[in-house]
């Protein structure tokens, strides 16, 4: 029983973090975001590290490591709000070295760990739509993923349109993909699982850093002559970030320890940690921005990114809601006794 | 990361659910003293089969059990759904204390009546006026003629009326800052200086007591650590009441739920959109309670003592039960007003959960100040 990364674990996240906090100053993530655009050299420094294949067998030409190192890095990207396509064309790498045929991953896998070829995964609801495709602009291959089946489509021929979301750190699109492209007919539920429990370890990095911010700010700011961490109202308010931060951490580690080592508890797992994680990130940004004060609600101070990254986060591959009623169902008494059985 | 057991781990884990399921003593007697001599029946049972303090170190009668297999015995023991040990108080707090700060004839002549369960321990440590401010405590000891004289009131006692032993803090240095003058007893219950009187709660139970103490005699040889180092060793024996909760109280409120799942299967409600959200809800703090304590674990094993963030799952506990009792209640609709329901009970109980053994604002303090480094408002 060890709760903990390994030493090779850890030093993947420290070179990250190290790596991200370099190249993504808040000044450079501000530049960006208010562009509404990425940082093409960083991103292309992170595909020489083999980045977004870290995950991918190495036969399709990525590192061959697990889900606990994708997370390891998702966590970092989120602390650094870093504006890359990483998270969409991980999601579509897992989904599609899920559910793909050996030719479909053949074709696809090898440019989306390398990055030349990036994918995205969209979750098609009514009419036929999938609302909300992170990068599905620049990315070359689209999964679309719906109630009666799941589609593989290259961008050319899907309909996408951008459109403006709050989130100005990452770009999004609507995609009407129809009936092109060609089915994908494997069980994506590890696939889609596993890309939720990479937003939920994003979303852990944000919650991470506003709260920082808070306590930061909180200890530094003085009202009535002392700080004002210094009174309950604010210091437990920290405190309840810390609760759900770290809350929302040892669900998405468990989550993407269950995706390598026990399989058959990931589902259940992911929309665990999918539903905290994203109620968390919400809560625990809102609750910095309180914080702040009115310092907080301006554009001039960076929290709302975070704040906005968390709220898209939350929508992302599946709402608290929606993951909430999976866990009911995934988790109903029947189940519950035949697993302690 | 690696959250499977070791085989070790799996085959003490697999003993003991066997052992369990072959001696669980059953369900508490109803009555007070029938519910008492159930419960030291248990704790023979439990010593004869080597389980009693099983976390002590092997000279002193217990197994040195690791952290894991603490963790694990919590688990299984609410599990069971078996009862706590008699003297639970005396093998959690007393006992780790003794052995800590303890001197060679102080261990020979109280730990092992500790685990056979022969002497109860109690706790004096709160006071009337001195709760969530401990060290304010104003109950004091004077030497006299080689002993101690103790005047003062102390609150909360659970097991005053059957105790043998009390861990007593008391002031022996009025003028010292108040964390300095503070001194650990072992006092003798036994005498008439002290009187008890049952403290009724808001489930009419007499779960607690009140301790009237007028000068109380305690021989020099019953002081634990030291004169004047009191407060340290009250503070180890807090630790450790918190260190080893978070994995059992996950699996107790585990059981609750289930049951909760049950009851709204049963009122067939489990389909209602609005209860299917809080219950999945609920399935998830109760998971990332037992998450979040294995976490924890895992770093107290690696650093060797219990840190501040031991206070979260104490805290999430009580929450969760509260929460979970309170929709309980709710699905049972006009028949939650009904006494004799056990979720009734519970309900009622469950507000304790965010006072006793520390209160939930003490706890976010502890969070703020020892982790966060928020500054103090003191």
């Amino acid at each position: 029983m060890n709760f903990d990364f390994s030493d090779d674990q850890q030093a993947i996240k420290r070179t990250a973090k190290e790596l991200l906090a370099e190249r993504f100053k808040m000044e450079r993530v501000r530049e960006l975001a208010e562009a509404g655009r990425y940082d093409d050299a960083a991103w292309d420094e992170l595909c020489e590290l083999g980045w977004p294949g870290i995950f991918i067998a190495e036969e399709h030409g990525g590192q061959g490591l697990g889900t606990v190192e994708l997370i390891i890095l998702m966590e970092e990207l989120g602390y650094a709000l870093a504006p890359l396509p990483f998270l969409s064309n991980a999601a579509a790498g897992l989904v599609l070295d899920a559910a793909g045929s050996d030719e479909q991953k053949e074709r696809w896998l090898p440019g989306i760990a390398s990055g030349e070829a990036r994918g995205t995964v969209g979750i098609v609801k009514d009419g036929g739509e999938a609302k909300l495709v992170p990068d599905a602009d620049s990315a070359a291959v689209i999964l679309l993923l719906g109630h009666d089946g799941a589609r593989i489509v290259e961008r050319g021929e899907a309909d996408v349109e951008r459109v403006e979301t709050m989130d100005t750190t990452r770009r999004y699109a609507r995609v009407q993909g129809g009936d092109a492209g060609e089915p994908l007919e494997g069980d994506r539920i590890p696939g889609i699982s596993r890309a939720a429990v990479a937003v939920a370890a994003e979303l852990t990095g944000i919650c991470q850093r506003a709260m920082e911010m808070a306590v930061e700010y909180a200890r530094d700011r003085k009202q009535f002559g002392r700080p004002i961490g210094s009174y309950q109202a604010v210091s437990h308010r920290c405190a309840q970030m810390l609760l759900e931060t770290e809350g929302a951490r040892s669900a998405s580690y468990y989550a993407a320890w269950c995706g390598d080592a026990e399989p058959e508890t990931l589902p259940l797992a992911a929309c665990m940690a999918k539903a905290y994680a994203s109620d968390a990130g919400w809560g625990v940004c809102t609750s910095a921005l309180q914080v702040h004060g009115g310092i907080g609600f301006t554009w001039e101070h960076d929290l709302h990114f975070f704040l906005k990254r968390a709220k898209v986060d939350g929508m992302l591959y599946g709402s608290a809601r929606e993951h909430r009623d999976a866990v009911a169902d995934l988790s109903a008494p029947r189940e519950t006794a035949a697993s302690a059985a | 990361m690696d959250l499977t057991l070791s085989p070790s781990e799996q085959v003490f884990r697999d003993e003991l659910r066997e052992w369990l399921a072959q001696n669980h003593p059953g369900e508490d007697p109803p009555g007070d003293d029938a519910q008492f001599e159930h419960r030291r029946a248990w704790q023979g049972k439990l010593f004869e089969a080597g389980y009693a303090g099983f976390s002590w170190p092997k000279e002193y009668g217990g197994r040195g059990a690791t952290l894991v297999e603490q963790a694990l015995f919590g688990e299984e023991m609410a599990r069971a759904k078996a009862p706590p040990p008699v003297n639970i108080l005396g093998m959690v707090m007393g006992g780790p204390v003794v052995i800590t700060h303890g001197s060679d004839q102080q261990k020979e002549r109280w730990l092992r009546p500790i685990l056979t369960g022969e002497e109860i321990w109690c706790q004096g440590f709160s006071e009337p006026e001195s709760g969530s401010d401990l060290a304010s405590l104003k109950t004091k000891a004077v030497k006299s003629n080689g002993e101690w004289l103790v005047t003062g009131q102390k609150v909360w006692t659970t097991y005053a009326h059957k105790a043998k032993w009390c861990m007593l803090v008391a002031r022996t240095d009025p003028d010292a800052p108040k964390h300095q003058g503070l001194t650990y007893f072992i006092m003798d219950m036994e005498q008439d200086a002290v009187q008890v009187r049952p403290l009724h709660q808001i489930t009419k139970e007499p779960e607690f007591n009140e301790l009237f103490m007028e000068e109380a005699r305690i021989p020099d040889e019953y002081v634990v650590g030291g004169v004047g180092n009191g407060w340290a060793v009250a503070i180890t024996t807090l630790m450790n009441e918190r260190a080893g909760l978070g994995a059992s109280s996950a699996a107790g409120v585990r059981i609750a739920l289930d049951e909760l799942k049950q009851l709204a299967a049963e009122r067939g409600v489990d389909d209602d959109p609005v209860i299917k959200q809080k219950l999945a809800q609920l399935t998830i703090e109760v998971e990332l309670l037992r998450l979040n304590s294995w976490r924890g674990l895992t770093q107290v094993m690696k650093r060797g003592v219990p840190g501040p963030e031991g206070s979260l799952p104490k805290w999430q506990w009580g929450e969760i039960n509260q929460t979970l009792t309170e929709l309980a209640v709710d699905i049972l609709g006009e028949e939650g007003a009904y006494w004799e329901s056990r979720w009734t009970y519970r309900l009622l109980r469950s507000r304790a959960n965010s006072i006793e053994g520390g209160t939930t604002e003490i706890l976010k303090n502890i969070v703020a100040e020892r982790v966060l480094g928020l500054p103090k408002l003191r």
